[in-house]
């Protein structure tokens, strides 16, 4: 196995390992190492400006010191989400302090996680941006579409990758166009999908209404255009419920619209106070709970317990697993929560939805680290080397056992042009006191989306030519 | 005894109505330039100017615009965020119609719609005053948010709904986009801001400035006195709208590179006018205090427990933050209701007079 031989101490183990790997490993599309670095050389050579700024990275000078890598965590805690925000930074930094702990570090570098507080507001996160990057800021995951948005295009000036994970724009998953952004394990687009193949595998969705309620804010419209596009070649009626961020807890008017529209499913993109006052008036107008999908923001244990057994039936989509069974979550307790170096409120807290999902974001970045580390032969890793590691990251059920992840999620597996990975989500269910995964991994709709995808990257890059692109065939 | 203007003769009108009739205010005016066009762009940090200077600036601008409208020509206005994004997302259609325009033009056209849609609602104030009008200016905020989210054509349909900001050059140096260094951005809102600024200081103390003032102390009076209501009030509408549009401009374009509609949200509006109050109604240096207070003052108060060695969580600070803001906010307006602007007037007064506090 690769992965206890890299966390050796020994760097002349480390060094016998970078040696050997070859396809079986990451050779996802080239045959060895030497290929793949020549590869990556080239097409960077293909872009001057990309050129110019690897000659200029070569001057500047390396802000961590050998024996540390630099990972800021953009957390809100504070402000109007901080229900959610809170256990996602908690999964986020304890995982990393458990690798510290349990391995010291990766490949024998400690990780320092610093937290900086964005308020889900985007001027601050930009802020925080500004005040980390110059730290040795190996990646960002912005936490808020605002500030991806406002992220990604400063992140191929700056060299350092973002990893948007599963928000931000979908647009991104198009390595080609976005070099530098990374929307690991999938994109709302191809969530929208998997939840519709859901539907149509239970009665058939031809002819149906489907009711989608949203937060009316860049992130609920986000899935607006494939609902559109999917509703003409699926056969299926789109009715569409926006919900104003200063009406998310009282939507009694749009669920007035529920009863008259009458659809025979709902689905939600909702996040905060907006889901559990909506789970709660779809009780109220009896609408069955059982038929109304909330996307992976919309199904978190903060969202349902304080309804409890009233939200029973409910359903949301999901990518990570749920409880603490994992061998890594219990690696977490063991060396971070009992030795009260994590900042859970309790032990309990391990392993609920957002917890996990951050869990998740920083086994995705350990590993891009892990990989990074492989194919160049460093120990401290820079953000250009990190945007190489996410690239060609690997996460099959074999490695994701390796991690104690077994069963966890679905294979992320990247690639030069493929940034979001295989990108399954499963749907579970909430059964009045927890949730219970209910459903195996639905595989989204890549022959639908794809195209849409790479038709809004081409987009998104068209009214800047000078956006930095890479070509992978 | 430094701050004195004994032995300073006016010998022509032009010298006694001079903006700066005192030398030492002069002088400390000329540090200050000196001190921004110079010395910060040299030794001032990336974080510095992109994270301290740049939105201090854009903030002053706004607060500038503000205060035309409600510390000079007393109507109270809830809608600056939303005129600020007026400023924005035309500059953004603007540049997306004329890629070959000068961005710098493009910016200071987007401040005339804005004025126009304050134009239109500053109607109301014709008729209605004090909380009665803040409430419609309620209205605009609400609606142009509404706009901002709901016109696919404002934001080129984009399926964000966000606006994002092209690479824009000035003589052939990046001034938008991510290329921009923070160096040239922070000298063309710095320049921008000093313009309009200087542009502000004149009208108000001419003719149309002592206009609003009329109307803001008593209207009735003003009436009477031969100034036409319609005509002050929607002037100061609309100075205040290009003032905040060009703010707002200049916020999307120049600092933050990409905006959504939250970004203009009513807290925004409700910051800027904090900054307004706590600096001193009717004062342009008090808009520079006030947004250095809101804004500067938490970064660096942010930034304390780390200097000192301290291991704290990024939220606790917020926390202590938001205390600490607060209680200063308190104490301030309880110490000098007309905000700091006033305090630093009084702070000169008693300079003047010392050693002789009872001289007059």
């Amino acid at each position: 196995m690769l992965g206890p031989r890299l966390r050796g101490d020994d760097s002349n183990e480390r060094k016998i390992c970078l040696n050997t790997i070859n396809v079986p490993v990451y050779g996802t599309r080239c045959s060895n190492l030497e290929e793949q670095m020549s590869k990556t050389i080239l097409s960077k050579a293909l872009i001057p400006s990309l050129a110019a700024v690897v000659g200029l990275a070569a001057f500047a000078p390396i802000a961590q010191a050998e024996d540390t890598m630099y990972m800021p965590s953009m957390s809100y805690r504070t402000g109007p989400f901080a229900g959610g925000g809170t256990p996602f930074a908690d999964g986020y930094a304890d995982y990393f302090n458990m690798l510290n702990e349990r391995d010291g570090g990766i490949g024998g570098v400690k990780i320092i996680v610093e937290e900086c507080e964005t308020g889900y507001n985007t001027q601050k996160g930009v802020e925080c941006y500004e005040a980390t990057k110059d730290k040795g800021a190996l990646a960002y995951s912005p936490l808020s579409t605002g500030i991806t948005l406002a992220l990604i295009p400063k992140s191929s000036v700056d060299e350092i990758p973002v990893l948007s994970m599963g928000y931000g724009l979908s647009a991104a998953a198009q390595g080609e166009q976005f070099p530098w952004t990374f929307v690991y394990p999938t994109t709302y687009w191809n969530q929208m999908s998997s939840i519709l193949k859901y539907i149509d595998s239970n009665g058939g969705i031809k002819g149906k209404k489907i009711g989608f309620i949203y937060l009316d804010v860049g992130y609920g419209k986000e899935p607006i255009p494939l609902l559109d596009s999917l509703s003409e070649k699926m056969g299926f009626e789109v009715a569409k419920f926006p919900v104003g961020g200063k009406e998310m807890q009282n939507q009694s008017a749009q669920w007035l619209n529920v009863r008259k529209e009458r659809p025979d499913w709902m689905i939600m993109w909702g996040w905060g106070a907006m889901n559990p006052a909506a789970v709660k008036e779809a009780v109220r107008n009896r609408y069955p709970l059982d038929r109304f999908i909330g996307n992976w923001w919309a199904g978190s244990h903060n969202d349902l317990k304080a309804i409890g057994k009233t939200g029973k039936g409910y359903l949301a989509a999901n990518f990570t697993g749920i409880g603490q069974e994992f061998g890594a979550v219990q690696d977490i307790l063991k060396h971070v929560v009992e030795k009260g170096n994590s900042k859970v409120a309790s032990a309990d807290d391990v392993g609920n939805v957002l917890y996990n999902r951050g869990m998740f974001n920083a086994v995705v970045l350990a590993e891009a680290i892990t990989v990074a580390q492989a194919m160049t032969g460093k120990t401290a890793i820079t953000g250009a080397d990190m945007r190489v590691g996410l690239e060609n990251i690997k996460l099959d059920q074999a490695r994701l056992k390796a991690l104690g992840l077994e069963n966890f999620t679905g294979d992320v597996i990247g690639d030069c042009a493929d940034h979001e990975g295989a990108g399954s989500i499963f749907l579970q269910q909430w059964n009045g006191e927890d949730w219970e995964r209910m459903t195996d991994l639905i595989e989204p709709m890549n022959d639908t989306v794809r195209p849409l995808l790479e038709e809004a990257a081409a987009e998104y890059v068209s009214d800047k030519p000078d956006f930095t692109s890479q070509r992978c065939r | 005894m430094f701050y004195r203007e004994a032995g300073q003769f006016k010998t022509s009108y032009s010298a006694d109505q001079a903006l700066l009739p005192i030398k030492q205010d002069r002088i400390g005016l000329a540090l200050i330039l000196v001190t921004a066009f110079v010395l910060i762009p040299m030794f001032g940090t990336s974080f510095f100017l992109s994270s301290i200077m740049i939105p201090f600036l854009v903030f002053a601008l706004a607060a500038v615009g503000l205060n035309i409208l409600t510390g000079f020509a007393g109507q109270l206005s809830l809608g600056t965020g939303a005129f600020m994004g007026v400023g924005a997302y035309s500059c953004y259609k603007l540049t997306t119609y004329f890629p070959d325009v000068n961005i710098i033009i493009l910016i200071m056209a987007s401040g005339i719609f804005s004025a126009l849609i304050g134009v239109v609602f500053g109607l109301p104030s014709l008729r209605i005053k004090g909380l009665y009008l803040a409430i419609t200016t309620l209205a605009a905020q609400f609606f142009l948010e509404w706009c901002f989210n709901r016109i696919g054509w404002l934001y080129n349909d984009n399926p964000s709904g966000a606006i994002e900001v092209p690479q824009r050059l000035l003589f052939g140096v990046p001034i938008t986009g991510p290329e921009a260094i923070p160096e040239v951005r922070y000298l063309v809102i710095l320049t921008i801001v000093a313009v309009m600024t200087l542009l502000a200081a004149n009208v108000l103390r001419g003719r149309i400035g002592r206009s609003w003032m009329m109307i803001r102390d008593m209207d009735i009076a003003a009436e009477l006195m031969g100034i036409r209501p319609l005509r002050a009030k929607l002037s100061a509408f609309a100075f205040s709208s290009y003032y905040c549009g060009v703010a707002g401009a200049l916020m999307v374009f120049c600092w933050i590179g990409s905006a959504e509609v939250e970004t203009f949200d009513i807290n925004h509006s409700f910051l800027i006018l904090f900054m307004v109050i706590i600096g001193g109604l009717g004062s342009l240096t008090g808009c520079f205090m006030g947004a250095a207070f809101i804004w500067v003052l938490p970064v660096l108060i942010r930034s304390v427990p780390s200097a000192l060695g301290i291991d704290m969580l990024a939220a606790t600070t917020e926390h202590i933050n938001n205390i600490v803001i607060g209680c200063l906010i308190i104490f301030f307006l309880i110490v000098e209701p007309h905000g700091l602007a006033r305090l630093w007037q009084i702070g000169k007064e008693k300079l003047r007079n010392w050693p002789y506090p009872y001289a007059n």
